[in-house]
């Protein structure tokens, strides 16, 4: 499982590559919080790669949202497989971030 | 590497059984997971279960036992002992503290005040992914067991 960041355009692109779990949660905060504090403020999290997201995972998300938020920046969401859209679903947070189906829709957005 | 593993199938061959025992560390968790997710793959449960419903639940499982119920003490131990049958899946997660009240735990992460918690959705997510979750009583420490009837 790795994370990987890069820039496309205005917008800091991260994938998330193999499960966003309690063990690695940190890892992904702290580069979103790093690009952040170098003065980025657009930020896209693409799941096409990601198998399964814990509680905790779901956590920092929620977490970085409200960062960026604060920064006066904006966190979407991108690729989502039907089982973690299922995941969102459940927990209600498909009502808090901005998701789109594709990576391009979702660079579009900002 | 785990402390103890054993796969093996039941007597009777209709139930497979993974037992393991890892040192409380949740970096040891995706390896556990796939352990069971493996067995489960080999008695045709459904993708959706294979995908989301056994790693999710389970990681939350051990998540809480190692860094709730052991309180992330590197001396303590997790024990994990699944049982896959063909109707159900029957995984139990021990630890060596005192255990947390289910019961107590019942927060509903998704009302419009709690959204915005970073926490609280471990207990919530797991009932949601399984059929059934209980606590039992263990001579030291605590059990949680889940059970998931296959799709």
């Amino acid at each position: 499982m790795s994370f990987s960041v890069k820039k496309e355009g205005e917008v800091v692109v991260v994938d998330v590559e193999g499960q966003l779990i309690v063990g690695n949660r940190q890892e992904l905060k702290q580069k979103v919080l790093d690009e952040l504090e170098r003065g980025e403020k657009k930020f896209l999290i693409d799941f096409s790669q990601t198998g399964y997201i814990d509680s905790s995972g779901l956590g920092v998300l929620v977490s970085l949202s409200k960062k960026i938020r604060e920064q006066g920046g904006e966190l979407r969401l991108a690729n989502l497989n039907d089982d973690l859209k299922t995941l969102f679903e459940l927990t209600k947070l498909d009502t808090l971030f901005q998701i789109a189906d594709t990576r391009e829709r979702a660079l579009q957005s900002f | 590497m785990p402390r103890t593993e054993r796969h093996g199938i039941s007597p009777d061959g209709r139930v497979r059984v993974v037992d393991v025992e890892i040192p409380n560390d949740v970096r040891y968790i995706e390896r556990v997971v796939e352990l069971v997710r493996r067995e489960c793959r080999v008695m045709a449960y459904g993708e959706r279960q294979l995908m989301l419903n056994v790693p999710v639940a389970l990681t939350e499982a051990l998540s809480n036992a190692i860094l709730r119920g052991n309180g992330d003490d590197p001396a303590k131990h997790v024990h994990v002992h699944a049982e896959v049958g063909a109707e159900r899946l029957v995984v139990e997660v021990g630890d060596e503290g005192a255990g947390f009240d289910l019961e107590a735990s019942l927060i509903d992460p998704t009302t419009p005040e709690n959204l915005g918690r970073e926490d609280g959705r471990g207990l919530f997510l797991m009932r949601k992914l399984m059929d059934r979750v209980e606590r039992l009583a263990a001579p030291r420490g605590s059990v949680v067991r889940m059970t998931l009837h296959r799709e």
